[in-house]
């Protein structure tokens, strides 16, 4: 029993313990003093030797016309090769700490059924992608990083760890925005990052492997994905999830018919 | 509001890119506005060796990696009520002011180049070095409010001279006699803009209930001359007008001047 | 380390939030309604509470509370301004934790412990058991088993009956006041050289004098206003007017100096002598002759006295502490003593044994040629070697200011000055270099003049006031007499009517052997008055240990818990200064009283109620039947036979005896004085307060302000210590004594000015001073016996003293000199201004000031946590290598007023041999990152 409530639920306890353990070794360095990762999301400083950046925030800045220095732009670099050629977008189901908000407001958004169609308020999933390209335009025109001034992800992240201020408003506000307004909303509609992440890193070498001779169209994945649309192949072809997937791993937790699984891309299917 | 589910109709589709692009257009225009006063922060106080604000604000990537490596737990990073830039690093020194480290923690661990040792280079034989000088820092100029000093007064209190760690230089004393006593001098503190670096430490000591001299930044606290008068009692001046580039072409001309007449015969 | 500093700072903070204002309201309004200004705010005059200043003040109250001061313009010290320390006045009575109850150690079972935990208790109960305690340690040690720790900071009330109840009633001079710490050299001078305490000039010579010199004394932080006033007179005249600042680091004070000389430690007894050499070989047309023959006799001393430290053969020593200790008993001669101890005979590598350690203040007449040889050694180019204290100066640039530092003095017509405090005070050769000074200016005849004289300035509010002129010093009675003189003993008796032979002849343990005296257990019961003596004593592990372990019983009245307070026994709440009557008198001889002025705090109550109030426990027969005395043949009579014939009973308690007398009882209240005030110990203040013997307190129902007051004048009047009668200075800004049919005397020893130097008609001049005036004559050497003795009535001394090593200098293992002192923003241990939250906030902790290559050298930096450490104990605490005060190479400065670096674990409890002044100024130290 015990041990199936572990297997149903594998990947969301990994991905809370890294989402987590991240947060507390970024927290650490502000409360302790820790060396281990200073900073934050927007740029870490790792054991004192080198730097991570935001690749997406780099590129804004950048946009306003400033050159970051090279400690940043190798720490953006260094990320975006990550991602891309390894991990995915699982940045926003493994590491992004609103990805835990967002997560608390579907499951609440399920369990009191508040479904699509009660929903008053819905737009395509397409305009992320606007808010990507408009962040990235608006950047030079208002003299800063778009983005990053009203960035909910940073905010939660530097409210956890250096204090909130009013912050915590527009975590709640985003909150009750998934919860009541529109299903995936954030995540899946309108963060600019997921995307920018998904479509930088469509060769990834981590992805979810789709084998159809096992698959049998229970639809229990579609369920549970965040991003249904990326399931498009299920039942109709063996493959990989490809586009907008976060690697979450939800729909391998919830597939009986061991039809996905995490696989090494192999570019030939 | 409109069903999305039903785009079978070309009209309809229409009707959605218009709306699409409006719906851009509109939450740009506010995302910018939104951004441009999110990012207004004329009155912060950023930490040494940070670049000037309009570049700054840009530079910064809002990391906090600087907050961390300031070991008074001076620096915070601004929050949405902090009438700053979100995320950038600020102090406030009546709360805890800049203690000036020599070795300046905050600022070699700058990612983005946001806060560069090179501003606050070191002159080592007249030459920038790698080296950090923290007297070097300009990160604000201390202002007195002369009506609120309780030196003005003639009480003995010089807490903010006292402070300064650039005592002597960045903050002097005026002796001067007190005409109502007959007896006893006022020790009045004077700000020397130019060595100020604007740590705080003097805001933070100031014993008045609201500090009567306190650290604003140097682009509103500073004024400037104008650049056709040297001061000629002052040699060292002549520099200030060395380095100046060449004034701009005159845009009009004495023709269009002149052509420009008609106006002296209007009734209005 | 970045944790450390950040905790620091972090724990800082949260000490300031919690340093909030609250005060509670008591039930009573005042009686009558005195002038009012509008908003229902009563304006009176009163003193500043902090330094020997002394600046007046005005303070308005409403509803009980001060709600804010000003400085009163009428006051001619300040002319209504202040220093911030005084600009909070109105602020430092109400800190959040202000003590508002009696707190004992209380163990589980309800009963005192002395490892029990403070607990609330009623007046009663906390005076059952100090009764109880004293009692046991009468019984056991007899008279001299308890001790008082006394103050600066007493009110001349609370000091006089403190006195008279130790003196009178217990017949024990076991009464020390922290003043021992600040002005017993200063004091030992004066009596010495003139036969009377306190300076000979007043303020007013600031504003006619040409050259002020300040001698380690930073004025500039320490009085404030008088520097300002120093300042006004430098800027009155920039050219003719000059200020030269000698010191042992850059302070504040060299801001306004034209020179700064800074100096090695200690060396400032061999520059006083090279100006002596400059005008007595060099230049000797300055001597003022005619002053010097008709005034001067040239004396000297012994110089084999030790150091005022215990015998490295206490148990309580540890090997590190008897590497300097054992210098207490002998010493080998430096090479710098082979010089100025050459006209004893002694060489480098001698060892000079101390044998006069008793007789420390024994000294002799010598003639001029035997003056003259003494300063022999003291040339330009010698004391520039010994005494170049800035390792980067050169000796030329040196030499230059030492011979203009001269030639200042000597110059005719021009008039000087001389300043010091606790450079020159806390010097384990004080009494010497104080001596030193008047030397200088005796030799120049620039003494006792407007505008020319050696200047002591005093720390404390009424060090003179209290400590001094009441005389609440282990040796002294009221208006400068001795425990020790028979015809002292006499003149007080009957003015306290009390039966002859009741006070002790033999001179009570000074503050230092207090403390030595409760880790030896001699002394089993302290109670500490209006100071923090654990906290402002050398060596402090020591007492701090002796509090918590040894067999002991320790009252702390104070009205925050300071360290004393924490590791005391029983905590007494008390009234602060303007919540009682009282009087200060300043540096410049100024009494001034005020009135109470709202109601205490909570359940606290005024100190002197406190003193008063346990002299109802205590009966005559407990106190003046025989009493053994250890070192006193015979010990003290028994006088109670004497007493029934002065119409006493055995069964008559000390308050009935001792302040409840029929005198006592003549001072009626009300009185017009205090229409419209509050008397809390006269007549109780309608807060119901239970008192000590568990009934409400009422009030003794006479005025006993009033009373101790004039009781006290009459031990003054006619003996060169007059003062005004009580309602007089309640309508004045004070006065400097001697005040003589109504008039205060500005300038003392001085026939155009001093009455008393009038009425000895003996010229220009009269240093009338009754102490040590009949001498023997000797050479430099030595007492010469057969030539018999020298009378020197009307007459001062021109000490010869020379040059010594003090007994602990840095060498390798303890490389740096270790000064420590105050800061402007701070009184003292900071009981009160650290809970004041702009003071605490201007500056929140004591820092090391220390030379940024000596830093380099150490391998610290600036801001970083380090360990003092010397061979007594270490503190930890933040460097400064910036700031306030600028130290030369090799020596380091920890201000005292910051708890948390309770730098006295680290100084060395020597003291002068004479006056016991601790040298809290020197000692050797290393230092190391923690």
């Amino acid at each position: 029993m015990m041990t199936n409530i572990i297997k149903r639920n594998r990947y969301l306890i990994l991905r809370r313990t890294t989402q987590l353990g991240l947060l507390i070794l970024f927290g650490g360095a502000n409360w302790w003093g820790w060396k281990f990762l200073m900073g934050n999301y927007s740029s870490a400083y790792v054991l004192e030797t080198f730097y991570l950046a935001d690749p997406h925030a780099v590129l804004q800045t950048f946009a306003t016309g400033f050159v970051m220095s090279a400690d940043a732009i190798i720490g953006a670099v260094i990320v975006l090769v990550f991602y891309a050629l390894i991990a995915g977008r699982s940045f926003c189901s493994w590491v992004c700490p609103i990805n835990m908000i967002t997560d608390l407001a579907t499951w609440m958004r399920k369990k009191w059924k508040i479904t699509k169609k009660e929903s008053f308020f819905t737009f395509s999933r397409k305009t992320r992608y606007w808010v990507l390209g408009l962040g990235i335009l608006l950047s030079p025109f208002v003299g800063v990083a778009a983005f990053e001034v009203i960035n909910p992800i940073t905010m939660l992240h530097r409210g956890i760890i250096f204090g909130f201020g009013m912050g915590w408003a527009v975590i709640v506000a985003l909150f009750l925005f998934d919860l009541l307004l529109v299903e995936y909303g954030w995540c899946g509609h309108l963060c600019p990052l997921g995307v920018f992440y998904s479509a930088t890193s469509r060769f990834s070498l981590i992805k979810v492997k789709h084998d159809v001779e096992k698959c049998t169209m229970c639809m229990k994945c579609f369920d549970v994905c965040h991003e249904e649309q990326v399931l498009h192949i299920v039942g109709e072809q063996s493959g990989f999830i490809k586009d907008e997937c976060s690697n979450c791993g939800h729909c391998i937790e919830v597939c009986d018919d061991n039809a996905l699984k995490f696989s090494i891309n192999n570019y030939k299917i | 509001m409109a069903d999305t589910q039903n785009m079978n109709s070309r009209r309809d589709a229409l009707k959605t890119m218009f709306r699409g692009a409006g719906l851009l257009g509109l939450g740009g225009a506010a995302w910018g506005t939104t951004a441009i006063k999110l990012k207004a922060s004329e009155l912060t106080l950023r930490p040494p060796g940070a670049l000037e604000e309009k570049r700054f604000v840009k530079a910064c990537i809002r990391c906090g990696t600087c907050v961390e490596a300031c070991p008074y737990d001076t620096l915070q990073l601004a929050t949405l009520d902090d009438h700053t830039a979100i995320g950038t690093p600020f102090f406030k020194p009546r709360l805890i002011p800049c203690y000036m480290c020599p070795d300046v923690p905050c600022v070699p661990v700058c990612p983005s180049g946001a806060l560069d040792v090179d501003v606050i280079a070191k002159q080592i034989d007249g030459i920038k070095s790698e080296e950090p000088d923290i007297n070097k820092a300009k990160m604000g100029i201390a202002m007195l409010d002369q009506e609120a000093c309780l030196a003005f007064w003639g009480i003995q209190c010089d807490a903010c001279y006292k402070a300064c760690p650039l005592l002597g230089e960045a903050i002097t004393l005026e002796f001067k006699r007190n005409e109502r006593t007959g007896k006893h001098a006022f020790l009045k503190s004077v700000v020397h803009c130019n060595i100020c670096t604007g740590c705080g430490l003097c805001e933070h000591a100031c014993v008045t209930e609201k500090a009567a001299i306190f650290v604003l930044p140097r682009t509103i606290a500073t004024g400037k001359v104008g650049e056709h008068y040297i001061k000629g009692w002052d040699k060292a001046d002549e520099e200030r007008l060395k380095n100046l580039k060449e004034e701009k072409a005159v845009k009009s001309s004495p023709e269009d001047e002149l052509n420009d007449w008609e106006y002296l015969l209007d009734d209005d | 380390m970045g944790i450390n500093r950040r905790d620091f700072v972090k724990t800082t903070a949260v000490a300031a939030a919690a340093t909030a204002i609250g005060i509670s309201l008591p039930k009573k309004m005042m009686a009558g309604t005195p002038e009012k200004s509008e908003g229902g705010w009563r304006w009176d005059k009163a003193v500043c509470r902090f330094c020997g200043t002394g600046c007046g003040i005005m303070v308005a109250t409403k509803n009980e509370k001060i709600v804010a001061v000003k400085g009163d313009p009428a006051a001619p010290v300040n002319r209504g301004l202040n220093c911030i320390k005084g600009y909070f006045n109105a602020k430092i009575m109400y800190g959040a934790d202000r003590l508002k109850q009696p707190l004992m150690r209380l163990g589980a079972d309800g009963k005192f412990s002395k490892d029990g935990k403070f607990k609330p208790v009623s007046w009663k109960v906390a005076y059952d058991e100090m009764e109880k305690q004293m009692r046991k340690s009468l019984d056991e040690l007899g008279p001299t088993g308890i001790g008082v720790f006394g103050s600066g900071q007493y009110t001349v009330q609370e000091g006089y009956a403190m006195a008279k109840l130790m003196k009178a009633g217990f017949r024990s001079n076991n009464l020390d006041p922290n003043a021992r710490h600040c002005m017993a050299s200063a004091v030992g001078a004066f009596i010495q050289t003139f036969g009377i305490d306190e300076p000979a000039g007043c303020y007013d010579d600031i504003e006619l004098t040409d050259t002020v010199v300040t001698w380690g004394a930073n004025m500039a932080e320490m009085h404030p206003v008088l520097w300002s006033r120093v300042t006004d007179r430098k800027l009155s005249d920039p050219d003719k007017v000059k200020i030269i600042n000698l010191s042992t680091y850059t302070n504040r004070c060299s801001d306004l100096a034209d020179v700064e000389i800074i100096f090695k430690p200690h060396t400032d007894l061999a520059i006083w002598n090279y100006i002596a050499r400059e005008i007595v070989y060099n230049n000797p047309e300055s001597m003022d002759q005619e002053f010097i023959d008709k005034y001067m006799q040239f004396t000297t001393g012994f110089v084999d006295t030790g150091y005022g430290m215990r015998t490295p053969d206490h148990p309580g020593f540890t090997d590190l502490e008897k590497q300097t200790v054992k210098k207490e008993v002998s010493k080998k001669i430096s090479k710098d003593e082979a010089v100025t101890l050459g006209y004893l005979g002694y060489k480098e590598g001698d060892t000079l044994e101390m044998k006069h350690r008793a007789k420390a203040n024994g000294h002799w007449a010598i003639s001029f040629e035997e003056f003259k040889k003494g300063l022999e050694p003291y040339t330009l180019n010698y004391v520039t070697g010994l005494a170049k204290g800035d390792p980067d100066e050169d000796l030329s640039s040196f030499k230059v200011k030492l011979k203009l530092l001269g030639s200042l003095y000597m110059e005719k017509n021009r008039k000087v000055v001389s300043f010091w405090t606790m450079g020159m005070n806390q010097h384990t050769r004080g009494v010497w270099v104080n001596e030193q000074a008047y030397m200088v200016h005796f030799l120049l005849g620039k003494q006792a003049k407007p505008g020319n004289g050696a200047f002591s300035l005093t720390g404390q509010p009424s060090a003179c006031g209290t400590a001094r002129e009441v005389g609440t010093f282990s040796h002294r009675l009221p208006a400068d007499m001795l425990v020790s003189i028979q015809k002292h003993r006499d003149v007080s008796e009957k003015l306290w009517k009390i039966p002859k032979g009741t006070i002790n002849p033999k001179f009570g343990s000074h503050i230092m052997k207090i403390f030595r005296d409760l880790e030896d257990e001699k002394i089993k019961f302290a109670w500490v008055n209006v100071c923090n003596p654990f906290m402002c004593t050398a060596n402090a592990n020591h007492w701090l240990k002796t509090a918590h372990k040894m067999d002991n019983f320790i009252v702390v009245s104070d009205s925050y818990s300071g360290v004393s307070a924490k590791v005391a026994d029983l905590v007494l709440p008390v009234a602060m200064i303007y919540e009682k009557w009282g009087a200060y008198g300043n540096a410049e001889r100024r009494t001034q009283h005020w009135k109470q002025q709202v109601v205490p705090v909570g359940h606290a109550m005024p100190d002197l109620w406190q003193y008063i109030e346990i002299s109802k426990r205590f009966k005559l027969k407990d106190v003046w039947g025989a009493q053994k005395i250890p070192g006193l043949k015979g010990g003290l009579p028994d006088v109670l036979d004497e007493a029934k014939k002065m119409g006493y009973s055995p069964e008559d308690t000390l308050f009935d005896v001792l302040f409840a007398n029929e005198d006592a009882k003549s001072y009626s209240w009300p009185d017009p004085i205090g229409e419209g005030f509050t008397n809390t110990e006269v007549e109780g203040d309608g807060r119901e307060i239970m008192g000590t013997n568990g009934e409400e307190w009422k009030g003794y129902g006479f005025f006993i302000h009033k009373y101790l007051w004039e009781e006290y004048r009459s031990f003054g009047e006619g003996r060169q210590h007059d003062y005004a009668d009580f309602d007089t200075y309640h309508k004045v800004r004070g006065l400097k004594w001697p005040v003589v049919d109504g008039k205060e005397t500005q300038w003392r020893f001085n026939s155009k000015y001093d009455p008393y130097a009038r009425k000895a008609d003996v010229g220009e001049f009269a240093f009338y001073g009754k102490a040590l005036k009949k001498i023997a004559k000797g050479n430099l050497k030595g007492i010469d016996k057969s030539a018999g003795k020298v009378d020197l009535t009307n007459k001062a001394k021109i000490f010869f003293r020379p040059y010594m090593d003090p007994p602990e200098m840095p060498n390798k293992e303890y490389p740096l000199w270790l000064c420590t002192g105050r800061v402007l923003e701070h009184w003292h241990s900071g009981t009160m201004t650290m809970r004041v939250p702009e003071l605490y906030r201007a500056v929140p902790e004591a820092l090391c000031y220390m030379h940024p290559d000596d830093a380099m050298k150490y391998n610290v930096a600036q801001g970083d946590l380090i360990w003092i450490d010397s061979r007594r104990g270490k503190v930890k605490v933040h460097v400064e290598t910036r700031g306030r005060n600028r130290m030369p190479k090799g020596s380091v400065y920890v201000p005292w007023f910051d708890e948390k670096v309770l730098i006295n674990k680290v100084c060395l409890d020597a003291t002068d041999p004479q006056s016991k002044q601790t040298d809290f100024k020197k000692c050797a130290v290393k230092i190391n990152k923690a």
